[in-house]
């Protein structure tokens, strides 16, 4: 679990080209959208097409990914549960 | 009557250092090659990274140059936005489209599809100052640029709009090279900028640059010059070029001896220069004449390089001698008129006058 | 007193119909042209359906006596649509008068460019499609045809209020004696690139598009061409022309919101129809009819309903979106929709706003569902595009 948050930190890093941003600068449950990271609906399609392309897991309703992405964590705690079913 | 217009400030981000304002082409880069890429400002300089991180090279190279333009003018907003591209932000658009391909259509992110829309570089302008007014992007090959300005005369004249943001364009993307160079629209062997001329080649050398300007109802201290008038031509023979030049100058009630200096878009291409020649060798011999294109190369916007160039002079006084094309010199260029042409089409007579 | 703007030919070619009278004819008979995609071999065959014009580009190249792969769809397309408008208005001379010619696209070329994007380096028999990716060049395409000569050309690429620019700028150009007379419209043919786009923003519906409906999926995309011919009051009187309504207000605003989304409130929206509004000297009451923008993505309709509560203060006249029927024609929305207005007022009829069934939660706005008879005398169509570019268009029965 704390490698996939690591290795979804360097992802939305390089997806999402927060040159500016690093690792350690993103806490796991910091909110991703609006004040924390202040990421916006377009980084939200990006993170969607992450999930299909490295994850194998597909959104159809961009509406669902609100609580998906809310954090690290929570991105990885539905990663995994995903991945266990 | 008729509202004058006014160029009341500049900005541009070019193959040569012109990405600030309180120099006119002091230092020249030569350059000896095919393609040109523009001498960049520091980005962070002038775009917060949390904005640039998707920001295409076009949008940056216009936000840096219509920031210089807003700032000279003194002002933070504009009633309109309108920005001349011939091919956008092209750089996205041929990424998306090799990953298109390349993937079979899977996994397709969407910031390079926004980012090609052609308009996207009048909409971020608009986004980034906040401006709900009027706003136009112009996508008609070297006649872009050109057609902005009619459009923004139009409205000062008409009293839409007080102060508009103008600009073109361009971005300089290998795979567009590539496939222009096959079909001889640019040079198979480069060329030193000084040589352009006489290099008798097929092609241009293919470049890159944003040019941004306000134009205005008002005089004002920044003000470089006024913008008297703008045609523009789909068509032109050469046979007609002369004829079509007198008539434009006589709708402003001139003829060709007003004229102090002439801009011209020589662009080395031995297929299509002879345009030029007709009003250098002929019309214009015992004029001053100018032209840019060996400074700044070719792309469907560098005819703002040239109203840039032209801008400078105006309120100069000064024609930087790297510029000159002919031994005449003036002391006043009151009247400055501007041709442009690209591949016989897209013809262009831009008129100024010091003010 | 501002000068008329009349509007003296038109012509249109879509899903639904290769010319003015056939798709006028679908229009008042509920006939959609969303289907399947046949034209294009995309992997997103089975999960989009579009609005395709129905010929192949080999038919709509012998339709123009050109030899084989000569053109992009987009020019193709183009060409056919201006040569009807021009002849609708009776145009023998194009040179006659100063006349110039105005475009939307954004598209351009790209369906060849993406076709033969690895293939340039080849093949050269491919070449003579390089030079046709930027959006300039199906413009040229129409003037050259049209016999157009030393003459104001120029193209405008706003997304998808591209063409309803056009329109705009055509209006003003005659307004302020530039031009007497112009050919405006706007051509954008369906291309991978598009539709790839658009499913990255996961807006495109998988069946058929349902306007200002609350369970709406998003859009069909569709391809179209449309033009207009707009003459001065001066060459209406002289060739003793037959009007077909006239160009009557414009306005265009920015929502300064978003890149691609229109603000929750429509401000960008609410600017352009009072701009519009203000233009034509007319006051909302005035408005009998609103040919919506009416994509059907959840964004486009929400916004839109709430700018026209807002600007008609909740007396918000008869409305559709027609998009039903052809799908979202991106560029060209605004100048197929101009000449839906134009037979809207010509035959006094209301369109259906198809696929209609849940109104939305956000506001109590019921769109026009059946074809209805209405004397009419203003339709206002709406436009809205990508880089929050808003644009507002009146149309009228008298100057």
């Amino acid at each position: 679990m704390t490698d996939l948050k690591l290795e979804l930190k360097e992802k939305i890093i390089e997806q999402l080209n927060l040159e500016d941003v690093s690792i350690t600068e993103i806490g796991d449950n910091d909110p991703l959208f609006g004040e924390g990271l202040g990421l916006d609906s377009i980084d939200a399609l990006e993170l969607i097409v992450m999930l299909d392309k490295d994850y194998g897991i597909k959104l159809a309703d961009p509406k669902e990914g609100k609580k998906i992405f809310e954090s690290v964590e929570t991105m990885a705690t539905y990663i995994t549960s995903k991945k266990a079913n | 009557m008729t509202k004058r217009v006014y160029i009341n400030s500049v900005g541009s981000v070019s193959a040569q250092k012109t990405f600030e304002n309180d120099s006119f082409l002091d230092e020249i880069t030569v350059h000896y090659d095919t393609t040109i890429s523009v001498i960049s400002p520091n980005y962070k300089d002038y775009i917060p990274p949390a904005a640039a991180r998707r920001m295409a090279k076009g949008i940056k190279m216009s936000t840096v140059s219509s920031k210089t333009a807003l700032d000279e003018a003194g002002l933070e907003n504009v009633d309109a936005i309108i920005v001349g591209t011939g091919l956008g932000c092209i750089d996205d658009s041929e990424k998306f489209i090799s990953a298109i391909i390349d993937n079979k259509e899977q996994f397709l992110t969407p910031t390079r599809f926004i980012q090609s829309s052609h308009n996207s570089v009048s909409g971020q302008i608009a986004l980034g100052i906040g401006c709900k007014g009027y706003n136009y992007s112009y996508v008609h090959s070297a006649a872009s640029f050109e057609s902005c300005l009619i459009d923004a005369m139009m409205q000062i004249q008409l009293e839409e709009a007080k102060n508009i943001l103008v600009g073109g364009v361009d971005e300089l993307v290998a795979h567009h090279v590539d496939t222009h160079r096959l079909i001889d629209h640019i040079k198979k062997t480069p060329v030193e900028s000084s040589k352009l001329l006489t290099s008798k080649t097929a092609g241009c050398v293919m470049a890159e640059g944003a040019h941004f300007f306000v134009l205005s109802e008002k005089k004002q201290a920044s003000t470089y010059a006024e913008l008297i008038g703008v045609r523009t031509y789909n068509t032109l023979s050469k046979e007609q070029l002369a004829q079509t030049v007198t008539e434009f100058l006589r709708e402003h009630e001139l003829n060709s001896d007003a004229i102090d200096l002439v801009v011209l878009g020589y662009n080395g291409d031995v297929n299509f220069d002879a345009y030029y020649d007709l009003l250098t060798q002929d019309m214009f011999l015992n004029t001053a004449q100018a032209y840019y294109k060996h400074l700044s190369g070719e792309y469907d916007t560098a005819s703002g390089f040239g109203f840039w160039l032209a801008s400078k002079v105006a309120r100069t006084n000064t024609l930087p001698a790297a510029a000159r094309l002919n031994q005449i010199t003036t002391a006043t260029p009151r009247t400055i008129l501007l041709y442009n042409q690209y591949r016989g089409e897209y013809h262009s007579l831009v008129l100024l006058r010091q003010c | 007193m501002g000068k008329g703007i009349a509007i003296t030919g038109m012509g249109v070619i879509s899903a639904i119909g290769n010319n003015v009278e056939e798709n006028y004819r679908s229009l008042v008979s509920n006939t959609i042209g969303i289907t399947k995609i046949s034209h294009i071999d995309t992997v997103h065959k089975n999960d989009i359906m579009v609005g395709e014009v129905s010929a192949t580009n080999s038919e709509l190249e012998a339709q123009l006596g050109l030899s084989p792969d000569s053109w992009s769809r987009t020019s193709l397309l183009a060409v056919i649509a201006a040569k009807e408008a021009i002849a609708n208005a009776g145009i023998e001379d194009i040179n006659a008068f100063k006349t110039g010619l105005i475009s939307g696209t954004t598209v351009g070329g790209m369906d060849k460019s993406e076709q033969y994007f690895y293939e340039y380096f080849e093949n050269d028999k491919t070449w003579h499609h390089i030079n046709g990716l930027h959006a300039g060049d199906s413009t040229q395409k129409i003037a050259t045809e049209l016999g157009m000569e030393a003459s104001f050309t120029t193209t405008i690429s706003t997304a998808c209020s591209s063409a309803a620019n056009a329109i705009m700028l055509g209006a003003r150009m005659i307004k302020s004696g530039r031009l007497d007379r112009v050919i405006v419209g706007g051509a954008d043919c369906l291309s991978k690139f598009t539709i790839n786009g658009f499913k990255t923003l996961m807006i495109l519906s998988d069946t058929y598009n349902t306007p200002f409906d609350d369970d709406r999926k998003g859009l069909n995309l569709g391809e179209s061409a449309a033009y207009l011919v707009l003459e001065s009051d001066a060459v209406v009187a002289k060739e003793n022309k037959k009007v077909l309504g006239y160009v009557k207000g414009y306005g265009n605003a920015n929502d300064a919101f978003h890149q691609t989304a229109s603000s929750d409130h429509g401000d960008g929206a609410v600017l352009a129809m009072k701009q519009a509004l203000k233009v034509a000297g007319l006051s909302t009451d005035a408005v009998d009819y609103i040919n919506a923008h009416g994509t059907a993505t959840p964004n486009n309709d929400l916004s839109e309903g709430r700018a026209m509560v807002r600007v008609f203060d909740g007396k918000v006249p008869e409305f559709s979106s027609t998009k039903a029927f052809t799908g979202h024609t991106l560029a060209t929305a605004g100048a197929i929709e101009a000449v839906y207005s134009v037979l809207a007022l010509q035959n006094n009829v209301i369109y259906p706003n198809l696929n209609f069934k849940t109104p939305m939660q956000e506001f109590d706005l019921l769109p026009q569902t059946e074809l209805k008879q209405k004397e009419l005398q203003v339709v206002l169509s709406n436009s809205f595009g990508f880089g929050g570019n808003c644009t507002t268009l009146l149309f009228s029965k008298q100057a």
